[in-house]
């Protein structure tokens, strides 16, 4: 048989689209969605802060070092507490020494001693990973070593991570860091392995006021989901649409 | 607990309310990876000038900014496996690549720009190659033997050096670098792809981020391969005169640089300055006129803080100074060489200016961070994210052209 060019070609062109025409039909599902499609999960982790009932004492951040094994004398940390101090000629100051650990025992705030009666409304935020729905760490990760669980959870594995700091510059929250001891990018799990294992985060069981709470979105009788259904509550930062699942009650226009 | 530090602590002041986890994390490694890669884009764009489109007074340069191109592309990966925390790991770029992430592209970008380069050297060399073989066919000595093997290996067994061949190789050599064009501005553009898509950095959020970095790019790349030229042209000059006697030097060979081949390819420069700076000048006005809620703390930044980096050594030393130092008429070699070092400096503070000054702002939008880079190491850290980190990447390329230069001449001496 003679093949001329033009056959070649055609005959190529049309091999090519019956074989391109099928393979279009399927859709293809990224990890997570498969894993949900077939088990079908019925769990989301959501993280509801009532600033109200926050007051400061940085028991969070010292249970949370203890028990994610963050190094305790150094600056970085999965989760802090800031404090806010809006004075009543508007300027508004903010400190978090230490991620607020030790609490807020000195008047200084960033380095300016304020006296009481300058004071208009002063608070605390306590801040974590918000475990994002559209976690633009993930989405940066040039190995994958980043993922997200299919109850939302952002993980990050040890043995993966490069170690080039692209998910650090992408979180807008300032939530990751690298590890001092593994040098690997470092954030809050929600304590997956807790949370996973019917327990509460390190930062909630802590926690004094019950500021803290986390909770199954997904699970309308969760007292988290039910807040969150019900009240009026806020994100941080959302306008950068990374769908951020840690909730706030209270939150200020002052909050960064 | 082990006793432990925050690297990043040792390089950063912060100032007023800056969130804890909050350090310069990208240092002057980074700042010299795009450095590096626009150098390799801006050599390669440079060669082709000549290949591609037959602008045939750039023919010395071309052959010369190829091979410096293929030794500044060495380099290129280098900074960031100096920058990574676990080096060792970086393979694994390539083998899991993250396709959402830009940094994954790195493989495939790099690995393609690679190859056709190194085809392109190729063919450009072939008969080089073949001539050196037959030359060296027969003569004695172990030295002679294994540099005729060696030759003799890279001519991959294609030994037609006949006219109707190396029109092959002339065509092949104008379809690898026209080619090769898109592919370097893509393995540059990418680079400034990395920075604009991080919408976390007000400074760095940008669609121009890429475009910026090409022309930069460019320009960066034209002046360093002008500017080693002269260096070597004048450096061989200079050898001639003071090795023989005076009576046995010819005028050619103590001609040195041309200067109408250096105006020329300092019309493209110029060319590409141009271009360079009306994006950055568009991108300030722009982000000045939309004044969304990060521009507040970036003023502070670009007119504060920055304004000596931004306005005095990268706006007024690296572009303005040298762009009127280029345009003044009777060019000479010297005027030319001050001017091409500046115009390097002015990219380096492009570079420096994007990556440490997208830093110089904390996310809270309330509070800044401040780069004091590190010169004297007292710890591994230090010196790789340090002065003599930098300067180690910086000298690299100069030495690998050395020795790639010695395997296949790139500069005709006449």
């Amino acid at each position: 048989m003679k093949l001329t060019r033009r056959d070649f070609l055609m005959t190529a062109l049309r091999g090519t689209i019956a074989t391109a025409l099928p393979i279009g039909a399927f859709k293809f599902l990224k990890p997570s969605e498969a894993r949900a499609a077939i088990e079908g999960t019925n769990v989301r982790w959501g993280f509801l802060v009532n600033t109200y009932k926050c007051i400061g004492c940085g028991f969070c951040v010292k249970a949370c070092k203890l028990e994610n094994e963050v190094p305790y004398n150094v600056q970085v940390t999965r989760t802090w507490v800031e404090r806010y101090v809006i004075l009543k000629d508007g300027r508004f100051l903010a400190d978090t020494p230490m991620g607020g650990r030790d609490g807020f025992t000195d008047s200084k705030v960033q380095e300016e001693e304020v006296k009481n009666e300058e004071i208009a409304k002063g608070f605390f935020v306590p801040k974590l990973c918000n475990q994002c729905e559209n976690p633009p760490c993930v989405q940066v990760c040039p190995v994958g070593a980043t993922y997200q669980t299919a109850d939302g959870v952002v993980l990050v594995d040890r043995s993966w991570c490069i170690g080039c700091g692209y998910c650090i510059m992408a979180c807008p929250y300032g939530a990751r860091f690298f590890h001092p001891v593994y040098k690997t990018a470092e954030k809050c799990t929600f304590c997956y392995h807790r949370i996973t294992k019917g327990m509460k985060t390190a930062c909630v069981d802590a926690c004094p006021t019950g500021a803290r709470q986390i909770g199954n979105l997904k699970d309308p009788n969760y007292p988290v989901t039910k807040v969150i259904l019900n009240q009026r509550v806020a994100v941080l930062k959302d306008e950068y649409g990374t769908k951020p699942q840690a909730y706030y009650i209270g939150l200020d226009k002052n909050v960064r | 607990m082990i006793e432990s530090y925050v690297q990043e602590a040792q390089w950063t002041i912060k100032e007023l309310f800056v969130y804890p986890n909050e350090f310069i994390y990208w240092s002057i490694q980074i700042v010299m990876y795009p450095l590096m890669t626009g150098l390799v884009a801006g050599a390669f764009v440079l060669s082709s000038l000549y290949h591609v489109f037959g602008q045939k007074d750039l023919k010395d340069m071309a052959k010369f900014s190829l091979v410096f191109s293929f030794a500044l592309l060495l380099v290129a990966p280098v900074p960031l496996l100096f920058h990574l925390q676990h080096p060792l790991r970086g393979m694994q770029v390539f083998f899991t690549p993250h396709f959402t992430s830009a940094i994954s592209a790195f493989g495939i970008v790099f690995f393609a720009y690679s190859i056709i380069v190194v085809t392109e050297i190729w063919f450009v060399y072939r008969k080089y190659f073949v001539e050196r073989t037959l030359d060296l066919k027969g003569k004695e000595g172990l030295g002679n033997t294994v540099t005729r093997l060696l030759y003799n290996v890279l001519t991959l067994g294609a030994y037609d050096i006949g006219e109707e061949a190396q029109q092959k190789d002339e065509k092949a050599i104008k379809i690898l670098a026209g080619f090769g064009i898109p592919v370097a501005c893509f393995l540059h553009g990418y680079a400034g792809f990395i920075f604009g898509s991080v919408k976390a950095n007000a400074l760095w959020m940008t669609p121009l981020m890429p475009v910026i970095f090409i022309m930069s790019a460019i320009v960066s790349g034209i002046a360093l391969c002008m500017l080693t030229y002269i260096a070597i042209m004048e450096w061989k000059k200079f050898r001639i005169k003071t090795s023989r006697k005076p009576w046995e030097v010819t005028a050619e060979e103590v001609a040195g640089v041309e200067i109408e081949l250096m105006s020329k390819s300092s019309k493209y420069l110029i060319g590409f300055m141009i271009a360079a700076i009306t994006l950055e000048i568009l991108d300030l006005i722009f982000r000045g006129y939309m004044a969304v809620k990060s521009w507040d703390i970036l003023r502070s930044v670009i007119y504060g803080k920055d304004f000596v980096d931004i306005f005095i050594l990268q706006y007024t030393f690296g572009n303005l100074l040298p762009f009127t130092l280029l345009l003044l008429p009777r060019l000479t070699v010297r005027r030319l060489a001050v001017a091409l070092s500046l115009v390097l400096f002015g990219v380096f503070m492009m570079r420096w200016n994007v990556v440490i000054g997208g830093q110089a702002f904390s996310l809270s939008f309330a509070g800044y961070m401040h780069y004091k880079m590190p010169f004297i190491p007292y710890n591994l850290e230090t010196f790789k994210e340090g002065f003599f980190g930098a300067f180690t990447v910086g000298i690299m390329p100069f030495i690998l052209f050395w020795g790639i230069n010695r395997l296949i001449p790139s500069l005709r001496y006449k």
